[in-house]
Formats: structure tokens, C-alpha cells, sequence
């Protein structure tokens, strides 16, 4: 490509964004990871033969080239409804068509062109309300959401640079590189208030300033994108759908920090992220946008992508950094921080997907835009993956601050199957769990640690009463008990001794005094652990002792599961009220537990009786009881 | 004498395939560089190709790269993805994360190890045809539960839907063959 100007940015996007115009419509078939598991690379390819056939398809190549016009179909990046999928978006209408089957093209494609009512069958229904839904805007799950990070995942072509750029892309990296100074754009990201999305919450601009003014001739920008909480995927969803975000992101932190180099470093389990990535890289260094004399300033950047190979503590900066070296990825002690001494002893800059995620837009609206959204303190908004027992799962955005009772209820759409709300999980494996009573809590940094938990990633498991809280701190326990990487004691062998006692509460072998030593030890690790992954590994833990205690404590000293989860747990018993003695039950139990006099209430010897459930199918009046 | 003969053409035989083995390492590590950060990516392919780590294989990267052994060896026993012993041809991965894990990945995992005959913590059958594995998170949270059979993910998992996938497999397979 010849030698670029600054303005060649701003030709690009006025002659594609006139291109893109033309288009008469477009169709979106979701290509996330989630959609192509249910089958939305099948639904692409019938929808474009579809369009076809009628003779109205246009690629992106003839409409921005050749000046012609007609229907586009593209994939795009993941909406975060991945329960729903696959999700077809037709433009610009903004409908959202749910679980399309490839079967429904024809249909999709003669109400799009014929101009007639869309597809009522494949709009999204509420499971509670049953209303109907046409467009993706309107539907409850997005209408309470701001998605600023996410705004192009599932309206783009994320394999399409050229998308991008007439959408405003890559202008702000020209704006830093033509009219701001380093220390300008560092100024900016302070002011703006943007915190870390990794978990931590430590002020970005400020990590960028302390990178900054250290004196190096090698620094480097590196991208967090081992996204290890089980239960969260944001950072997934923004590689997948909005790759040049995150590369204008970094090398606006390369500009800023003084670096011209940078590493993304993504988990082995995401392989579409990393194809994706790879194509992003290729196209941006095609059109000038990374590589030597970015739009023909003296500044320049590369990017290499380095894949994960499977260790939840590489989320951790000091160990990805020994990982990106070709070592061990254990953690060491800081200081000295990456900002003074990372990768190969130089100043390096890490930050999470989701931070590079927020920086062009910061940088194009400036710090007061982004300071206004949130609330004091806790500036912009926060994506968070939402799961478990509620109506709507998928990955959504709300402005810091948003309370748990809006993100459970009207984002969310409540609990599954009528059931009763008890917890919710966040922030995965570090995080903690909240009650009901947290439900009007703001979810932002500082409010979420002073009730012990953290954001973590932004993982948001729901919990109903059918859920075990012991038996979920022992998942957590048992987690990160396998991830620890053994380098300090207090978490190799801590996080194994908790966990053995949680195991002994859930297998019915739990003894009183564990609860003292279970939180003795929880508090031990907490505060002697070298780093991140050890200091939080306790929270689910703490938690869980904090707001639950009495479902422990009916654990090890009644030896009963109030939830009715842990098998060596479980007991039966006969409700007087609804047992008529028919001795039904009498006669199926396989050990003679039962027993009583015809016509009146049987009862179950506790003692005698192997928990097999024998009794229960049998009962015909719905007597006997579990718990 | 008949016997040494046979044991010296099955060392010869070794010889050859040992031979293919280090022309392929030689040509990725000829590819990736002999530095350091290298070790992993190398691995990684060393890996795809052979569908684990042999040890020779793990001497000889050291060597290339003028590492200790013992530091190769450590790097490709920290990371999950590794693996010294020899992994089936159809890797199954039944995600564990807590979105999967409060939806029932375990009758997954269970049906999978009955329908392909594992017991106890063995993760690869005799015919080296299935590995079956957990894994923390494949971030396809709002399918749980999820199984990853190589690179391909199926969403909203039951024991049932599990034993449709397998005998597919073994349908391809045998037509295959």
C-alpha cells in the first residue's frame, strides 16, 4: 500500500460509508460461537442462496466498489442472546429473528423483499409476559442495556475492516496521532475515570502514565485475554465480534505509553477469537492502520497474537507475561510492577479486553462523555455475562452502578420456572455470592467489595432455591484448589485443606468445629497468598459462611441439605397431613424402612433407610417429602 | 535367530518412523525460531501433529532451543492443553464451568464415559479413539451445558443428545473405513 496521509482515514470512511448507504437491506446472521453451535453457519449459507435466487444479492466488494445496490448477507459477531440463537438481524429495520432454522430462508427472505409483516413465529416471545417482540431494541433483554463496549458485536461484519472504518473505526487512533501528545492521551484516560474490566478495578489511565514515564528504549502493550472465570464471556463476544476495536485500542496505548509492540494473548479454548484476531491483524497492517508509519506519522506498531495453553492463573499479569516468555505462567511477587520491570524486564502495559475495548471511544467523545455514564467513581459501563436459573441468559452491558434487581429481573426476566430467587454468584471463582438483600445494591467496584464480593470479569450466576450453597463454594473451592499453580504455600496447600472440608460437609461427614477452622483458613489464604488467584480464592468461601451460615451449619452438625442437592444428604419423611396409609410405600422400600398401621400416617426410619427414592415415585398422594 | 531378525527390523522400523517424527519438529521449529518464547507455540504444534508430547520429542526441542530438558518438561506439564500421553483421535471436552455445572454437565459426563466404556480416572480409551476431559469455561455459558468434541462446541447438552453425537461419529468412521 502506498505511503498513507492522516486524511486518507476520513476519504476511506466517507466513500465506504456512502457505499455501505447503497445497500437496500442487509441481513446479520449471528456467527458467535454460540449461534454456529446451533447451526447458524447453515442458516447463513440458505438465507444467501435464498437472496440469490431471487436475484437481489449484492456482496460488499460490488457495493463499495462498483456503485450497485442490492440485499447483503452477512455474519456477524455475537448479540450476547446466545440462548435464543441462532439470531438473524435484518438492516434497517432492526428485526431480530430467534432460533432460525436454515428450513425458515425462504419465508425470512420473501417478507424482507415482498415488503411485507415479518415472520411472527421466529420473533422473540417473552417466556413470562408472551408479548411479541419485532425489533432487537425493544426486546426487554437489550432495552434496559447500554452497550457502548459491545455497540458494534452482532451489527457489524467484525471480518470486515472496511465496516469498521465507515462506522467511525480507527478515528481514534488518527486523532491521538495528529493533534495529541503522549502525556496528552494519558491526561485524557485519567480524566475519563475508566477503571480496569479485568477485575481489579485499579484506574487505567493512571497504569498508562506510570508506563509512560518510565525511560526504556523497548516497552510494550500487552491484551489480557485469558478469560478464565467460568461463567463469563465478554471477552470471547468482543474478539469475536469487534476485533479492530481492540487492536485501535491498543495501539492508541502503544502511542501513549511509547510502545511499538504489542501481544494478545488469548485462551487456547477460544479458536474463532484467535481466526478472527489473526484476520484483523492482517487487514488492519494491509490498509496502514498497524505496522511501520501508521497513516504516514513516525509512529509505528505490530502485533503478535500468542495463544493460551490452558492455566486459569495466566490471567494473572505477572504470570501471562512469564507464559508470553515461554515459561512456567506462575506469578511473582510485586513490585517490581509490569509497568517498571515486564516482559523481558521492560516496561509493559496490561490491560484487559474490555479496557481496550472502551479506549477509542474515550478518546474520539473525550473523558467527559464517558465520566458521565455510571456513577462517581465507577465512570462508564460494565459488561456482564448473566447465567444459571434465570429467564434470559446471555451476555449484556449496563452502566456501572445499574442495581442487581434491574440486571436480575428486567434484563434478566427473573427466575426460570417460577421458582424463588436465593443468590447470585459474581465474579466467578474470586467472587463471592450476594442475597436477596443485595438485590437494590449497586453493581460497581467499590459497593461489591464492601460486601465481599468483587466484578471479577463480570461473571453473574442466578441462583434459586433450588441451588446448594455449600455445594457451590466446594465447585468454586474445588476450582481453584486445581488452578492453584503451586508456587506459595498458603495457596497450594490452603485452598486443598478448605476444600477437603467442604468436601466433608457435602459428602455428610462434616464436624461442628470445621466452620471455626474452615474460616480460620479461608482468612489465612486470603492474606498470605502472593497473588491475585490466592487472595480471592477465599471469597466464594467467606461468602458464603457470611450469608448462608445456617445452610452450613445444617450441613455438618444436622447432617441435612436444606436444598435437597447433596445425595448423602438427602432424607425423606412422610407428610402426616397428606399420608392415608396405604402402605404402598411400605412395600416398595427395598430395606423395610417404612412402617406403620393401615390407615393411618406411615413414618420412615432415617436410620434404616438407603435414600434410593424408591418411595417417592410410588407414593399416589404426593406424601412423601425430601429434605 | 529368526527372532533377532524380526526385533532388528522392528528397531529399524522405529529408526524410519523416528526419523519422520524429528523432520517434522525440525521443520516446526525451523518455522516458529529457536527463542524462548517460541517453547510454548512449538509445543502447541508439536502437539496438534501428534496429539500429545512424546518424550524424545521433548528432549530434542530442548536441545534445539539449548534449554534443560527439565524446563521443557515443566513448561508442558503446567499447562492444561498438554498432554505426555497419547490423546484420542476424538477429543471430548464436557465443560464444568458453573453455568454448565448448575445446568448438569455431570450426567453428560457420566453418559459419555458409559456409552465410550471409561471407568475409573482413565481419560483415554484402549483404541485410542476417545479422550474424554472437563474443562473450567468454553464461554458458551447460554448453551449449558456445552460438550466440545475437537473444535466443534454443541450447546443445551442431555445424556441423551450426547449418545445421538457419538453415534454419528461411529457412523462417519465407519464409513471411513
Amino acid at each position: 500500500m502506498s505511503k498513507q496521509t492522516p486524511n486518507q482515514l476520513a476519504q476511506w470512511k466517507k466513500e465506504w460509508r456512502q457505499g455501505f448507504e447503497r445497500e437496500k437491506a442487509r441481513i446479520l446472521v449471528c456467527a458467535g460461537t454460540g449461534c454456529v453451535a446451533n447451526g447458524s453457519l447453515d442458516v447463513y449459507a440458505a438465507l444467501k442462496q435464498e437472496v440469490e435466487a431471487r436475484g437481489a444479492y449484492v456482496t460488499v466488494d460490488v457495493l463499495l466498489e462498483k456503485e450497485e445496490t442490492g440485499v447483503s448477507v452477512v455474519k456477524s459477531g455475537c448479540h450476547g442472546f446466545c440462548e435464543m440463537g441462532p439470531l438473524v438481524r435484518l438492516e434497517p429495520s432492526g428485526i431480530l429473528y430467534t432460533k432460525v432454522k436454515a428450513e425458515d430462508a425462504a419465508e425470512i427472505v420473501a417478507a424482507l423483499l415482498d415488503g411485507k409483516e415479518p415472520v411472527e413465529r421466529l420473533l422473540y416471545r417473552h417466556p413470562v409476559t408472551n408479548e411479541v417482540y419485532a425489533e432487537e431494541e425493544q426486546i426487554p433483554f437489550y432495552h434496559h442495556q447500554q452497550r457502548t463496549a459491545l455497540v458494534h458485536c452482532g451489527q457489524i461484519d467484525p471480518e470486515e475492516i472496511r465496516e469498521y472504518i465507515a462506522d467511525g473505526g480507527y478515528e481514534g487512533l488518527q486523532k491521538v496521532l495528529t493533534t495529541m501528545t503522549p502525556e496528552q492521551v494519558c491526561q485524557e484516560i485519567i480524566a475519563s475515570g475508566l477503571r480496569g474490566r479485568g477485575g481489579g478495578g485499579f484506574p487505567t489511565g493512571r497504569k498508562w502514565e506510570f508506563t509512560r514515564i518510565e525511560k526504556s528504549d523497548q516497552k510494550y502493550v500487552v491484551c489480557n485475554g485469558d478469560e478464565g472465570d467460568p461463567g463469563a464471556f465478554m471477552d470471547r463476544s468482543l474478539l469475536e465480534g469487534d476485533p479492530h476495536r481492540i487492536l485501535e485500542g491498543m495501539a492508541i496505548a502503544g502511542y501513549a505509553i511509547g510502545a511499538n509492540e504489542g501481544y494478545i494473548y488469548v485462551r487456547a479454548e477460544y479458536p474463532l477469537a484467535v481466526q478472527r484476531l489473526k484476520k484483523a491483524v492482517a487487514d488492519a497492517e494491509k490498509y496502514g492502520l498497524l505496522g511501520q508509519n501508521i497513516l504516514g506519522t513516525d509512529f509505528s506498531f505490530t502485533l503478535k497474537i500468542k495463544e493460551g495453553a490452558g492455566a486459569f492463573v495466566c490471567g494473572e499479569e505477572t504470570a501471562l507475561l512469564a507464559s508470553i516468555e515461554g515459561k512456567r505462567g506462575m506469578p511473582s511477587p510485586k513490585p517490581p510492577f509490569p509497568a517498571q520491570s515486564g516482559l523481558w524486564g521492560k516496561p509493559t502495559l496490561i490491560n484487559n479486553v474490555e479496557t481496550f475495548a472502551n479506549i477509542p471511544q474515550i478518546i474520539v467523545k473525550g473523558a467527559d462523555w464517558f465520566s458521565q455514564i455510571g456513577t462517581k467513581n465507577n465512570a462508564g459501563t460494565k459488561t456482564f455475562a448473566i447465567t444459571g436459573q434465570v429467564a434470559n441468559t446471555g451476555l449484556i452491558e449496563v452502566p456501572l452502578g445499574t442495581t442487581l434487581r434491574e440486571v436480575v429481573f428486567e434484563i434478566g426476566g427473573g427466575i426460570r420456572d417460577g421458582k424463588k430467587f436465593k443468590a447470585v454468584q459474581i465474579g466467578g471463582p474470586s467472587g463471592g455470592c450476594l442475597t436477596k438483600e443485595h438485590l437494590d445494591l449497586p453493581l460497581d467496584f467499590d459497593s461489591l467489595q464492601a460486601a465481599g464480593a468483587m466484578i471479577g470479569s463480570g461473571g453473574l450466576v442466578v441462583m434459586d432455591e433450588s441451588t446448594c450453597m455449600v455445594e457451590v463454594a466446594r465447585f468454586f473451592m474445588n476450582f481453584t484448589q486445581n488452578e492453584s499453580c503451586g508456587k506459595c504455600v498458603p495457596c497450594r496447600e490452603g485452598t486443598k485443606r478448605m476444600l477437603e472440608i467442604l468436601q466433608r460437609a457435602v459428602d455428610g461427614e462434616g464436624q461442628p468445629e470445621d466452620v471455626e477452622i474452615l474460616q480460620d483458613l479461608a482468612e489465612a489464604v486470603r492474606d498470605g497468598s502472593l497473588c491475585g488467584l490466592g487472595k480471592t480464592a477465599p471469597n466464594p468461601v467467606l461468602t458464603m459462611l457470611k450469608y448462608f451460615k445456617e445452610e452450613y451449619i445444617a450441613h455438618v452438625v444436622d447432617k441435612k441439605c436444606p436444598a435437597g442437592v447433596c445425595s448423602a444428604l438427602k432424607g425423606y419423611w412422610i407428610d402426616p397431613e397428606k399420608c392415608k396409609g396405604c402402605s404402598k410405600c411400605a412395600r416398595h422400600c427395598p430395606v423395610n424402612a417404612i412402617s406403620g398401621e393401615i390407615k393411618k400416617p406411615y413414618t420412615i426410619d432415617e436410620t434404616v433407610c438407603i435414600r434410593c427414592g424408591a418411595c417417592v415415585s410410588t407414593c399416589p398422594f404426593k406424601a412423601i417429602k425430601e429434605g | 535367530m529368526k527372532q533377532e531378525g524380526i526385533i532388528e527390523a522392528q528397531q529399524e522400523d522405529r529408526g524410519t518412523t523416528h526419523q519422520r517424527k524429528f523432520e517434522k519438529v525440525n521443520e516446526i521449529i525451523g518455522r516458529l525460531g529457536r527463542s524462548r518464547s517460541a517453547l510454548v507455540p512449538i509445543l502447541q504444534e508439536v502437539q496438534e501433529e501428534y496429539r500429545y508430547l512424546p518424550e524424545e520429542i521433548l528432549t530434542y526441542i530442548a536441545t534445539a532451543l539449548g534449554l534443560s530438558p527439565a524446563s521443557v518438561y515443566g513448561v508442558a506439564t503446567f499447562y492444561a492443553q498438554f498432554s505426555l500421553e497419547a490423546k484420542g483421535k476424538y477429543v471430548i471436552k464436557i465443560c464444568d464451568g458453573t453455568a454448565c455445572h448448575v445446568r448438569g454437565s455431570n450426567p453428560v459426563l457420566e453418559a459419555i464415559k458409559k456409552r465410550v466404556n471409561l471407568q475409573g480416572n482413565k481419560s483415554t480409551t484402549d483404541d485410542l479413539r476417545y479422550t474424554v476431559e472437563t474443562v473450567s469455561c468454553l464461554g458458551a455459558c447460554g448453551l449449558a451445558p456445552v460438550v466440545m468434541i475437537n473444535d466443534k462446541i454443541y450447546g443445551q447438552m442431555t445424556p441423551e443428545a450426547i449418545n445421538i453425537i457419538i453415534d454419528e461419529l461411529e457412523k462417519e468412521d465407519a464409513a471411513d473405513e
